[in-house]
């Protein structure tokens, strides 16, 4: 017999548990076992194949250059828009004029959508008349076709997502250093600390927590955030843009290989799991919570 | 406790009788896309409002889905959970994916009477020719569009070229546009001859065009074989490539489909290739005097064909078939695909349509509407095939891999043909 209390429990844990069941465990189970299955089409079923899919995925050149692409994509923006939201936060926290209007143009960025972002960045990348060569121009530097090289492309894309990731951290981190309480930097300064001192061995230990979320969110945003692909180059030219996530969604609702889609979101999923392993089990033991 | 089911079954069956008016109605869905500008929900809305009056045992829920992607997406969506929509406007090239999947019924079964038959002949043979396989007609014209030629007149003067007489030849082409050309003392280009967009959602279907004009061609009629590597399309790609490197009249890399109407407005492009369905914007945004030219050709000219018709889905009873049948034939009328095309931009694609006052008229107001029609005597239907998204993939990454100098025409295309080959293999 359950006690009254555990009852209780069970029901207050009911909501979140449904909903993580339904929107979280089963889909990833679903997608695991549908990536062992071929794809139904018209008169032929879907059968059992085994790794087929996987080892077509270890042969296809496409998903390698999407591999690559959102390694060099992680890797540039999760430390360039944690960088960026970190100066931007230090910067509108110190004493500076008009300073709650250069906080609502660092937030801008963020409350836009990404699909608007992508519009007004295609302008601003249009060679000859946008507005970056424009400038360049001026220094007999113009006529550079940012998103239609593919050594430039993917790099343009690095640029929009640094600039709309920023500001939302930076939120987060202005939030965390309002919290640290001001008399550690004063003692700090009587103890005849420099200011990049201060900030190395002050300001920078207490704000790890919530470094290590914006990490944890940074590394979903280098995985999660692709509308700019599709709205801009749809992972061209010559796949030079393609990211992981963008091509499991052209696999799946353009080429409507399910299957085959299947296996690459379970691929797309161990990345990410490995990745918050090692951010949980390591990170975690060297931050030290208030 | 009697007297409560009484009451229950009385109210059950009074709320029958009152029903039963909305029973004898036949209900069916339409799924349409909006592909170009301006307000167009509403005029389909007032269609859809026309066809209940004329048909008052009909009722259309006709349902706004988004661009073609997604409206496809939806529609097979739909068809895979059970619910399919009645019709749909879809496009030309997905009757291969369509008919793969099993979820749309060929619209010939429906078609009996001698009026039906005169309907039918009154489509211009190359739209119908995209909507037969296998000798069954699968889907109905709609709103058909073709690639054209846009040029800036003032820019034609100013090189001192005339400015009624648009190129015919490739050749032409390469020597109008280094007139066109022009570069400021420090050697920048200020204006560039053409442009023709080689970005993912558009270039397959620009360099159809191309092929057509150098006597090939990308795709055979069963969907089922590619002809990538032959001497034609490595051809019409090494003049693609060559009009950048070699002539210097057309802008490094990909051009960009979504950008390339602005490039035209801004005069960074004196010659722009781009579809029928853009001439509403370009007319009232443009500063300067402009031309529609059909396109040139190698030596004889060809353009593609693009755009929707409509498609009856599986799954539905025979009662909603045969009025979603009798919804297409209102749609496609010639009045009110006239009225559609003026709307739109979109090419109607029934003689009888141009041959109406209120197309007459246009076409009197507005002159260049009329090259699109004169042109598709001499148009190719797009590349299609089974995987046609896959297919179109893979062709367009060879063609960029190319314009971007990462592969030369010959080995982009023997690359291509062997990926196409290996996918399209499974159909056969």
């Amino acid at each position: 017999m359950m006690t009254r209390n555990a009852k209780v429990g069970l029901l207050l844990l009911a909501p979140a548990a449904v909903l993580l069941v339904a929107f979280t465990f089963y889909p990833t189970v679903a997608t695991l076992i549908d990536s062992f299955y071929s794809t139904p089409r018209g008169r032929r079923p879907s059968e059992f194949i085994g790794a087929d899919h996987f080892r077509t995925m270890m042969a296809d050149p496409i998903f390698r250059i999407a591999m690559i692409n959102n390694m060099i994509y992680a890797a540039v923006i999760i430390p360039g828009s944690m960088g960026l939201a970190l100066a931007m936060a230090l910067l509108v926290n110190a004493r500076i004029g008009g300073r709650a209007l250069v906080r609502l143009a660092f937030f801008t960025p963020t409350i836009l959508p990404m699909i608007a972002v992508a519009n007004i960045w295609m302008f601003f990348y249009a060679p000859d008349y946008g507005l970056i060569d424009q400038f360049l121009g001026l220094f007999g530097m113009g006529g550079n076709n940012w998103l239609g090289q593919p050594g430039t492309a993917l790099w343009a894309l690095i640029v929009i997502t640094i600039w709309k990731l920023a500001g939302f951290f930076m939120i987060f981190y202005l939030a965390a250093l309002q919290q640290i309480p001001p008399s550690l930097i004063e003692a700090a300064t009587l103890e005849g600390a420099s200011p990049s001192q201060r900030l190395r061995r002050v300001i920078l230990p207490l704000l790890m927590p919530t470094t290590l979320f914006i990490l944890i969110n940074a590394v979903i945003e280098a995985f999660r955030l692709v509308d700019h692909v599709i709205a801009l180059t749809r992972g061209g030219p010559n796949n030079s843009t393609q990211l992981l996530l963008h091509y499991i969604y052209q696999v799946a609702f353009s080429y409507w290989d399910t299957g085959y889609a299947a296996a690459l979101s379970v691929a797309l999923l161990l990345v990410l799991a490995l990745i918050a392993l090692v951010q949980f089990g390591v990170l975690d033991k060297r931050i030290h919570y208030r | 406790m009697i007297s409560l089911t009484r009451a229950l079954f009385g109210s059950a069956a009074l709320s029958l009788i009152a029903l039963s008016p909305a029973l004898a109605q036949t209900n069916i869905t339409f799924f349409y896309p909006v592909q170009v500008g301006g307000p167009l929900t509403a005029v389909v809305d007032g269609y859809v409002a026309d066809f209940q009056a004329q048909n008052p045992d009909i009722k259309v829920e006709a349902v706004y889905s988004g661009s073609y992607t997604d409206t496809t997406t939806r529609a097979l969506t739909a068809a895979r959970s059970g619910t399919p929509p009645t019709v749909a406007v879809l496009l030309a090239t997905d009757i291969y994916t369509l008919i793969d999947s099993g979820v749309v019924e060929p619209v010939d079964t429906w078609i009996k009477t001698d009026a039906d038959n005169t309907w039918v002949d009154g489509f211009m043979p190359a739209y119908l020719a995209s909507a037969r396989v296998d000798g069954n007609l699968w889907a109905v014209p709609f709103q058909r569009s073709t690639a054209v030629m846009y040029y800036n007149k003032e820019a034609y003067k100013a090189a001192g070229l005339d400015p009624e007489t648009p190129p015919k030849t490739w050749d032409e082409m390469v020597e109008y546009g280094k007139a066109l050309t022009t570069r400021d003392a420090a050697g920048n280009v200020t204006q560039w001859g053409l442009g023709i967009p080689g970005s993912s959602n558009a270039v397959h279907w620009m360099f159809g065009a191309l092929v057509a004009q150098n006597k090939g061609k990308l795709s055979n009629e069963d969907g089922l074989y590619t002809f990538f590597d032959t001497p034609e399309v490595i051809g019409a790609l090494q003049y693609f490539v060559d009009l950048s490197t070699k002539h210097g009249i057309h802008p490094p890399g990909v051009q960009e489909w979504g950008t390339t109407p602005s490039d035209f407005l801004e005069g960074r492009l004196a010659m722009a290739w781009h579809t029928t369905g853009n001439l509403g914007n370009i007319r009232t945004n443009a500063k300067f005097d402009f031309g529609v030219a059909p396109y040139p050709g190698n030596p004889d000219p060809a353009s593609v064909l693009g755009g929707g018709n409509l498609y009856i889905f599986e799954g539905a009873s025979d009662e909603e078939k045969a009025a979603a049948f009798e919804f297409i034939k209102f749609l496609t009328s010639d009045e009110l695909l006239a009225d559609w095309g003026i709307q739109t931009g979109y090419v109607a694609p029934r003689d009888g349509s141009w041959e109406t006052q209120a197309m007459k008229d246009y076409v009197a107001d507005v002159p260049q509407a009329e090259v699109a029609r004169r042109q598709i005597a001499v148009s190719v239907p797009e590349i299609s095939t089974f995987e046609g998204q896959r297919i179109n993939e893979v062709l367009n990454a060879a063609i960029q891999s190319a314009l971007t100098g990462q592969a030369t025409a010959e080995a982009a295309m023997q690359g291509a043909q062997a990926e196409a080959e290996r996918i399209l293999s499974a159909y056969r």
